[in-house]
């Protein structure tokens, strides 16, 4: 069936791969592919109004509502128009069998008048309400807690304050709520009030976008290779997933800012049961047995790209680049010993993550992590995403972090099995990574690019006016 | 650490062909409960090194927790199992998920190398001269 499906206009991105990343994990595989979007005429595609066609029954629409992060509400559209006048006709025109279930004098409901771009007045709302007379409501007027929740909503023609380009023509809808999103959940995870986060602790309404497109269900398993103050795996908690986390740094997995305040008091802190394990290790050379593969349902990370927070892996610089032979630590200083660890390239970093995703995934699990983009004016349209013969991607959502840079949350599928072939490749790559380590540092060096100076030979290397005025994916 | 990590970790110290299962030190150790989730056991059970869980129980004080081969899956999930005290079912839970290690030592088998655990969190970074090139 096709509903309205209203977006908060926030990361503009992001809100149809969270409504089919849903619809799969509720209505099974297969149903996200099945998910169909249609726009009005005359709108945008960063609109907030969209038409979506969902399988299965409403039941599905209301789960998919009720759990998202970014879908204000589905609607069951009675009838929309440019007028109160063509939205009568349609209404009017709707079928009696899909309208009168709800009018019944048994029931109780409310009428919701709610805008976009414009304000309307509590006067101007009554007034609009008292305009539906010719709906045959025979039920009781219930405002606290109606059994049908009914929505108009107005939108004008845009001009140019609500950021958005132009639509031509003003659009009301008039339609029944089947399911909303409960934001509630924000204010209760924000960051602000968290006992233990650390400078790339992943904002809240992030980590459960993530973690929608993960498909965090119960009796899930969820693992985070990066895993810091565990503010992603607290989000997969959140939805009842089983989490797993490792980090090369000991001081967060570990020790955090004292024994109230660390990782495992962020899970006590919203009564989540606490992670299985949370373990020191490099995800370069990762400790798993021989043999152990796809226990993973998911693997939900932000790996770290050098911009904010630098990579680390085993090995120190000048070991790896050869001027120094490997150190042998004493006997007696192994107890305590810190290892020296190198920089770990972006390109180096998303190979291990991609080929430990290809081994520890299940079939049909899902690999979100965040990529780094230049915004340079050359590239910016090309935009490459690693690739792996494994997975499959199925979604990616920019979200612009300044006028050099943005990042990407790429969700990609675990569609083939790994295999002895694609092991052998993969440690191939990883012995030439290790091989040719000079290089790949070098290259690919995001935090020089998105901090170098502004200008270049007098020139501004990034000119603010040459990028388009409206930017809806800073929302 | 739980006994569910332990089973899936290895020492991958330079020149160390499987390094596994690795043996468990336990200094001081707990016991939290956990709701039981059948789905996920289901899930996990054909990943699971039993010989290998079955020694960590015993390093763990626990030597007759779990039957020294892997239970049916019949058995395991049979209805009502997950509700009934002492079942096999209920006892792999407890084995898995309930019992942790807070400090003590990973061993590997062919190096001899100790990887610390210490506030629950195993210590598996490698030393400068034990990573591979």
């Amino acid at each position: 069936m096709w509903y309205l499906c209203v977006f908060y206009h926030r990361l503009l991105d992001y809100r149809r791969p969270e409504v089919e990343s849903l619809a799969e994990l509720f209505g099974g595989p297969g149903a996200g592919d099945a998910v169909e979007w249609r726009l009005l005429e005359n709108h945008h595609a960063d609109s907030p109004f969209h038409l979506v066609r969902l399988p299965g029954d409403e039941r599905l629409a209301a789960q998919i509502a009720n759990r998202s992060l970014l879908v204000k509400g589905i609607y069951e559209l009675w009838g929309h128009g440019a007028t109160y006048d063509e939205l009568e006709k349609a209404i009017k025109e709707y079928p009696d069998e899909r309208k009168l279930p709800y009018l019944t004098p048994e029931s109780s409901f409310k009428i919701i008048v709610d805008s976009f771009g414009k304000v309307i007045s509590f006067e101007e709302q009554n007034e609009i309400i008292k305009g539906f007379t010719y709906i045959p409501f025979e039920g009781r007027v219930n405002l606290k807690k109606p059994d049908h929740k009914f929505f108009v909503l107005e939108t004008d023609d845009y001009g140019s304050q609500n950021g958005l380009p132009p639509v031509a023509q003003k659009t009301v809808f008039f339609g029944r709520e089947v399911g909303a999103a409960d934001r509630h959940l924000l204010p209760t995870y924000q960051l602000k009030s968290r006992k233990y986060i650390g400078p790339t602790a992943m904002d809240c309404e992030m980590a459960f976008l993530m973690a929608n497109q993960g498909l965090a269900r119960p009796g899930k398993l969820v693992y985070d290779p990066f895993v810091g103050t565990g503010s992603i795996l607290v989000a997969a908690a959140h939805f009842g997933a089983m989490t797993m986390g490792a980090d090369i740094d000991i001081r967060v997995v570990r020790d955090g800012r004292g024994p109230d305040c660390n990782i495992w008091s962020n899970f006590e802190q919203y009564k989540l049961p606490e992670p299985l394990c949370v373990l020191r290790a490099d995800n370069n050379l990762p400790p798993w047995r021989p043999g152990l593969k796809e226990i993973f349902d998911a693997i939900i990370c932000d790996p770290p790209y050098g911009v904010r927070a630098g990579g680390r892996k085993s090995g120190g610089r000048k070991l790896l680049k050869g001027i120094i032979p490997p150190y042998t630590v004493p006997d007696e200083k192994r107890e305590n010993h810190i290892p020296s660890t190198a920089p770990y390239s972006l390109a180096e970093c998303v190979h291990d993550l991609l080929h430990l995703a290809a081994r520890m995934l299940v079939i049909g699990g899902r690999l979100v992590f965040f990529y780094p983009v230049l915004r340079d004016d050359d590239v910016a349209d090309v935009a490459k995403f690693p690739e792996h013969p494994c997975f499959k991607l199925v979604a990616s959502c920019e979200q612009i972090l300044s006028l050099r840079y943005s990042r990407v949350l790429l969700t990609m599928v675990k569609v083939e099995p790994y295999t002895e072939e694609i092991e052998k490749m993969g440690e191939e790559r990883h012995q030439e990574f290790r091989e040719n380590h000079q290089k790949w540092m070098e290259e690919g060096n995001l935090h020089s690019a998105v901090f170098s100076p502004a200008e270049q030979d007098g020139k501004p290397k990034f000119d603010k006016d040459s990028k388009p005025k409206y930017r809806g994916k800073y929302v | 650490m739980r006994l569910l990590t332990h089973n899936f970790l290895a020492s991958n110290v330079r020149g160390v062909s499987t390094g596994y299962p690795l043996a468990l030190e336990v200094a001081k150790s707990s016991i939290k409960e956990v709701e039981l989730n059948a789905d996920f056991l289901r899930g996990i059970l054909p990943k699971l090194d039993w010989r290998a869980l079955v020694a960590a129980a015993s390093a763990a004080g626990f030597p007759d927790l779990l039957a020294a081969e892997q239970p049916q899956e019949a058995e395991l999930f049979a209805d009502g199992a997950a509700d009934a005290e002492g079942s096999a079912i209920r006892r792999l839970h407890h084995a898995l998920l309930e019992i942790h290690v807070d400090e003590g030592a990973l061993v590997c088998p062919d190096s001899g190398r100790s990887f610390p655990i210490l506030k629950g969190v195993p210590n598996m970074l490698l030393h400068e001269d034990e990573v591979r090139h």
